[in-house]
C-alpha cells in the first residue's frame, strides 16, 4: 500500500528553492533512503513528506489516518525541562507500562529507564528517540540520521533494529543516512538528492550512476558498481546543473 | 481575620493555581521576556477599559491578546529579531497607556496598585472572576496537555504526528493574557512575570517529571502568595513586591536544600 506519494514537489523560501521537482513514494514494509550532500535538502524532504513544512508546488498524498514516527534530526530537550526516559516515551502517545519496557529492552537502554534525558549519551539519546518513535506502532517511520553519535558496533545493532521494525510492523520508512554502505545493502530504494532528485531507484542502481559517484567519490561506487550508465548533467559546487553532451541517462532527465 | 483579608488570600491562591503550572511553560519555552510584554501591555489594556467604560479585566484581556498576535504576525514577517519586537511592543504599549491616561484628567487613579498590585482593591466580584478564570485555564491545561508538552519539546515532531501546534501555541498566548487580566490587582503589571517564572524555577530542583514540576510549581506559588500577603500586612508594603520576595526567598532555601540533599547523594554514591 502507497503510504506516501510525492510529485513534482517544491520549496521556495526567501526566493531560493530549498528543493525542486522531488518525487517519491514510500510503500508499506519499505525502506526508502534518501541520500546527498549537505543542504541538499534531505530534511527539507523528509518534513515535507511529514506535512510540516508545506510545498510551493507539486503534489503530496498520504494514507488516510497514516500514523507517523519521527526521529527528528535536532531534538534538544532544554534542561530546564525534567524529562526521564519513561516519560519521553508516553510524549505523543499513552502507551502502557509493560510496552515502554519492552520497547527499550528491544533497543537495548532497559537499565536506563529512569534516567534524565538531558544525562544520556549521544547514542543512548537516541536509542532512546527511536524507542519513542516505534512505540507509536507506525504505518511510517521518519528516521533523519538515526544513528548519529552512536558508535560503530551501536550502529549496525540500530540498522538490525530498524530491519526487524520493519518486518514486525510491516511499516515504511523514510531513512535519511551518511552511511553509505549500510545504506546500499540494506535498502530497497535510494534517492539520491542534490535539490532536487538526482538519481532513485535500486541501490545497485543508483550506485552506479555518475550523480552518485561525483557526490560520494568514486571509492563509495566501486563497492556496488553493477549498472553503467550515464547522466545527461553534471552539477557545479553550489548544486546547479549542467548538462553534458551527448549523454542519454536512464536516471533521470532534466526537461 | 479582616474580609479583605480573606478576599485577598482567596484572589492569591487562585492565582498561584494557575500561575504554577503555567509558569513551567514559559520557563520551558523560553518565554519570560514574551511574559513581561503581554504584562506591560496590560497597562493600555486598564487606560483603554476607563477611556471605553468597559470592564478592566475585559480591556486588559483585549488589548494583551492583540499585542500577543501582533507578534506573531511581525514575527512571521521576520524583519526584526524576537527580542527586538518585544521591546518595541511592551514599551509602546506601556508608554501608550501612561499618555492615556494622562489624557484622561478628571481620573482618580491609583497608578501605584496597578505597577505592583494593591491586596485592598480586591473585591468579592474579582475573587469570583479569578476563579472563574481559573478553572477555565486548569480545565483547558488538563485536557490539552499532551499537545502542549509535545509542542514544547519539539514542535516539528508534535505536528508530524497528528498535533496541531500553531492551534496550541494561540490557546497558550490567550491563557497568558487572561492570567494576566486577573493577576493584575494582587501582584501588579510590572511583577507577574515573577510570579510565573520565581515558582517553576524553585520546582525544577525537587521534579523528576514535567507534571510533578507543575504541580510543586502551583504549591510553591500559593506558598508564597500567603507568605507574601502576611508580609505585606506586617509592612504595610505593597502586596505585589511582598509576594515576589516570598517567592524569592523560598527560591533561595531550594536552591541551597537541593545542593545539600544532591551533595549527600553524591557522598553515599562514592562510598
Amino acid at each position: 500500500m502507497q503510504l506516501i506519494e510525492m510529485d513534482g514537489v517544491g520549496i521556495k523560501r526567501q526566493g531560493r528553492w530549498l528543493i525542486q521537482n522531488v518525487s517519491l513514494n514510500v510503500k508499506s514494509g519499505e525502506i526508502v533512503t534518501l541520500i546527498g550532500p549537505n543542504g541538499a535538502g534531505k530534511s527539507t524532504t523528509a518534513k515535507t513528506a511529514l506535512g510540516v513544512l508545506k510545498a510551493d508546488v507539486g503534489t503530496i498524498k498520504r494514507k488516510p489516518d497514516l500514523t507517523v514516527g519521527y526521529v527528528p534530526q535536532k531534538l534538544a530537550i532544554d534542561w530546564t525541562m525534567p524529562l526521564t526516559v519513561r516519560r519521553l516515551m508516553s510524549l505523543t502517545a499513552k502507551p502502557t507500562a509493560a510496552e515502554i519496557e519492552a520497547v527499550l529492552e528491544k533497543t537495548g537502554i532497559p537499565h536506563l529507564i529512569n534516567s534524565n534525558v538531558q544525562q544520556l549519551s549521544g547514542g543512548e539519546y537516541q536509542r532512546a528517540l527511536l524507542a519513542r518513535a516505534i512505540l507509536r506502532r507506525p504505518d511510517l517511520l521518519v528516521l533523519d540520521e538515526p544513528v548519529q553519535g552512536v558508535d560503530y558496533s551501536g550502529e549496525i545493532a540500530l540498522y538490525n533494529l530498524i530491519l526487524k521494525i520493519r518486518e514486525e510492523l510491516n511499516c515504511g520508512i523514510l531513512l535519511i543516512s551518511h552511511d553509505l554502505h549500510v545504506v546500499m545493502a540494506q535498502t530497497d530504494t535510494v534517492v539520491c538528492l542534490n535539490g532536487h532528485v538526482c538519481c532513485s531507484g535500486a541501490p545497485e542502481h543508483v550506485a552506479a550512476s555518475d550523480a552518485y559517484r561525483q557526490m560520494f567519490g568514486d571509492v563509495a561506487s566501486q563497492s556496488l558498481a553493477i549498472y553503467n550508465h550515464h547522466h545527461d548533467h553534471s552539477h557545479k559546487a553550489d548544486g546547479t546543473i549542467v548538462p553534458s553532451k551527448g549523454d542519454t541517462g536512464d536516471c533521470c532527465n532534466h526537461g | 481575620m479582616d474580609d479583605f483579608i480573606i478576599r485577598a488570600m482567596l484572589a492569591g491562591i487562585g492565582l498561584a493555581l494557575v500561575s504554577g503550572p503555567l509558569g513551567c511553560f514559559v520557563v520551558w519555552r523560553r518565554m519570560a521576556y514574551f511574559g513581561d510584554t503581554m504584562s506591560h501591555s496590560a497597562l493600555l489594556g486598564v487606560a483603554l477599559a476607563f477611556l471605553l467604560n468597559i470592564n478592566l479585566m475585559l480591556g486588559v484581556l483585549a488589548v494583551t491578546v492583540t499585542v500577543s498576535i501582533f507578534l506573531l504576525i511581525l514575527q512571521k514577517r521576520g524583519s526584526l529579531s524576537t527580542d527586538a519586537l518585544l521591546g518595541l511592543l511592551s514599551h509602546s504599549a506601556l508608554a501608550l497607556g501612561m499618555v492615556l491616561i494622562a489624557f484622561m484628567s478628571d481620573l482618580r487613579f491609583d497608578l501605584l496598585s496597578l505597577l505592583f498590585g494593591d491586596i485592598l482593591a480586591v473585591g468579592n466580584e474579582d475573587v469570583i472572576a479569578i476563579y472563574a478564570c481559573a478553572a477555565v485555564i486548569l480545565g483547558l491545561m488538563y485536557f490539552l496537555w499532551r499537545p502542549l508538552l509535545a509542542s514544547t519539546v519539539n514542535r516539528e515532531l508534535a505536528e508530524a504526528e497528528g498535533f496541531n501546534p500553531d492551534l496550541t501555541q494561540l490557546i497558550f498566548m490567550v491563557m497568558m493574557a487572561a492570567i494576566i487580566a486577573i493577576a493584575m490587582k494582587i501582584v501588579g503589571v510590572l511583577l507577574i512575570t515573577a510570579l510565573l517564572i520565581i515558582p517553576a524555577a524553585t520546582a525544577r530542583w525537587f521534579a523528576k517529571t514535567p507534571e510533578q514540576m507543575a504541580v510543586a510549581s502551583a504549591i510553591i506559588g500559593i506558598a508564597s502568595v500567603i507568605l507574601g500577603l502576611e508580609g505585606s500586612l506586617q509592612f504595610d508594603s505593597a502586596s505585589g513586591p511582598s509576594i515576589v520576595v516570598a517567592s524569592l526567598c523560598i527560591f533561595l532555601l531550594s536552591l541551597f536544600a537541593s545542593r545539600l540533599i544532591n551533595g549527600v547523594l553524591a557522598k553515599d554514591k562514592g562510598q
